[in-house]
């Protein structure tokens, strides 16, 4: 019978003695012992890591013809899909690739949440995985506003008031972002460094968080760890054959995107030249930012907003401390199982909320959304660990 | 273990081999076709623009033996108005015999310039003023200015001597002759340069090199 996985070849073994890299991605990526019973939900890592490939691909020749200026961003922008050979397929696939991004981020989040995967020994691996959504989070928004259209102009100028409006540290920290008191030139070029530096620095994140998930291993539907090797299956070619198909259909949905409807999620408001005198009538941020944005708009505070919509992601850095039951999935635990969905809901109607003006029902119907989301988190969770009958 | 359900055939293929080497071969002609509009993003933008550059100059201040100089598309243009003595000395044998390109077999001017004075009209000729040796633009000598000189042009970088036409010496370091561009006359005195009349599908791509 021959051996499931090949060794390396003896011709390696030069290389493997002075730098055992070989070894490593063999025992990392080939004989990696997985949990047999993982569904279609563990594949949004992968995901999550092409899309980043795809983006800092298309940012660094999309950065080749950008220029940091406000007097020319906006026409470099426009040249890049007029006039750039294939400048409209790099744009848009960089455009389409942050919506598959927060997408898979969402889902990724989310199964995390539902197994239980922020648990011992994960909480590291949770923990990371949520700064890099932090780092996510800021690239985009200075990503966002290198167009220089009246989107990106207004939505910059709403986050950094808001960031202004944080005690003691907001005006020190705004300055020394845009290089003054307001958003010009100055602000442009720094954001622009910002982004293009922040997607290296997510790289490096990427590694920090895989490498974790190396020492600890895969969470499982189940939630129960594999306690023998029979219970494992080889990375290679189970997950590698598996992760490919699912990338394949993963592809599909993105190239729909980028080539078919490179217009869905854009606004027309931001092909108009900023302009600080005008704010565009409907201004709405982009959906991966419509919840928080809901909640900011739904607290009649600035600063109460602001906190809320910090706290709404504080809470997930939090949850390992707040939730104590050792029951990982909430499929296990009757309370969470009901629970978690509405939260689940509650982000998505926040999201809606935040895409639309914000009319009296939309307002009241965000107000109900983040009530939940936090009383989930801050109430039923720490509640649950003491008093579920897990089955 | 799943591999061990397939026995290697006699020659030590196994029946994996083919769907492994064929997805792998697939992926890298799928990145290959991926990598192209990547590298194509990095070509010239203006290039497909630049048909459209046209600039009109007018010539009623320029007295016979007198040369200026305009910019079309980032590249110097000398317009020079001809003496009789200039179009005289464009003709001699001797002169001529010093040339390396003095038919202009070589394509470097739409078809109505590819005459003996290299230009629409004789009294007026229009060169793109960089040196076909390695790109420095050249200095226009005066008829009369020094002894001998005839009205042409000398590349202060390597020495590459020109004549009135932009034909160049044998004795130049420089290979070509100076490139011709396109060139309308719209009135006596009138020229639009960006479109040659004598040849109005000519564009700059088509020369040899500038």
């Amino acid at each position: 019978m021959p051996a499931p996985t090949r060794k390396p070849a003896p011709s390696s073994n030069w290389l493997d003695r002075r730098f055992p890299i070989r070894t490593l991605l063999h025992r990392e990526y080939v004989t990696f012992p997985m949990p047999r019973n993982l569904n279609a939900l563990w594949s949004f890592g992968a995901f999550l890591i092409v899309t980043i490939g795809f983006l800092i691909a298309s940012g660094l020749f999309l950065a080749i013809n950008y220029t940091p200026d406000i007097a020319q961003a906006f026409a470099s922008v426009e040249a890049i899909d007029r006039q750039v050979p294939s400048g409209w397929f790099l744009r848009s696939l960089h455009m389409g690739g942050v919506t598959m991004l927060f997408a898979c981020l969402y889902i990724h989040l989310g199964r995390g949440l539902w197994y239980g995967s922020y648990k011992a020994p994960r909480e590291l691996l949770w923990l990371t995985g949520l700064g890099l959504m932090l780092m996510v989070m800021i690239t985009a928004f200075a990503g966002y506003v290198l167009p220089w259209g009246q989107m990106s102009y207004w939505g910059a100028t709403v986050i950094v008031n808001a960031m202004r409006a944080v005690p003691l540290f907001g005006r020190p920290v705004s300055e020394l972002l845009l290089g003054g008191e307001g958003l010009g030139n100055i602000a442009l070029h720094r954001l622009f460094v910002l982004h293009f530096a922040m997607a290296f620095a997510i790289l490096g994140a990427i590694g920090v968080h895989v490498a974790t998930l190396h020492v600890v291993k895969s969470n499982n539907p189940s939630g129960i760890d594999p306690a023998t090797p029979r219970q494992t299956l080889p990375f290679h070619p189970y997950y590698t054959s598996r992760d490919a198909f699912a990338l394949c259909l993963f592809l599909m949905v993105y190239a729909g995107l980028v080539f078919f409807l490179p217009d869905l999620l854009t606004l027309a408001d931001n092909y108009v030249q900023a302009n600080p005198l005008v704010t565009p009538r409907d201004i709405r941020p982009e959906w991966y930012f419509a919840p928080f944005y809901a909640i900011l708009r739904a607290v009649p505070s600035r600063l109460s907003g602001l906190f809320l919509a910090c706290g709404s992601l504080a809470v997930l850095f939090v949850l390992p401390a707040l939730d104590r039951s050792p029951v990982r999935p909430a499929t296990l635990r009757p309370l969470v199982r009901l629970s978690l969905p509405l939260a689940f809901l509650s982000f998505i109607l926040l999201g809606i909320a935040g895409m639309h003006p914000p009319t009296e029902t939309w307002l009241i119907v965000s107000r109900f959304a983040m009530a939940w989301w936090f009383i989930h988190f801050l109430v039923v969770m720490p509640l649950a660990s003491e008093r579920e009958i897990t089955s | 273990m799943a591999q061990s359900e397939t026995p290697p055939s006699p020659d030590g293929t196994k029946r994996r081999d083919l769907l492994a080497t064929g997805t792998l071969a697939l992926g890298c002609a799928g990145a290959c076709a991926l990598a192209v509009p990547f590298l194509e993003s990095l070509k010239n933008p203006a290039a497909s623009f630049q048909s459209g550059g046209m600039l009109d100059v007018d010539l009623s201040s320029l007295a016979p033996g007198q040369d200026m100089t305009v910019q079309w598309r980032d590249w110097p243009v000398f317009i020079q108005r001809r003496t009789h003595e200039m179009l005289a000395a464009l003709q001699k044998p001797t002169h001529l015999a010093t040339l390396r390109d003095a038919d202009s077999k070589i394509r470097q001017q739409p078809v109505d310039a590819a005459n003996w004075h290299r230009s629409v009209r004789p009294d007026y000729g229009v060169l793109i003023g960089i040196c076909t040796h390695l790109g420095c633009v050249p200095s226009f000598e005066k008829p009369g200015s020094t002894p001998g000189a005839t009205g042409g042009y000398f590349c202060p970088c390597h020495g590459s001597h020109f004549d009135a036409a932009g034909r160049v010496t044998q004795r130049a370091p420089a290979p070509y002759n100076l490139p011709v561009p396109p060139v309308t006359f719209l009135s006596d005195t009138k020229i639009r340069i960006g479109r040659s009349a004598g040849e109005p599908g000519f564009s700059m791509s088509d020369i040899q090199q500038i």
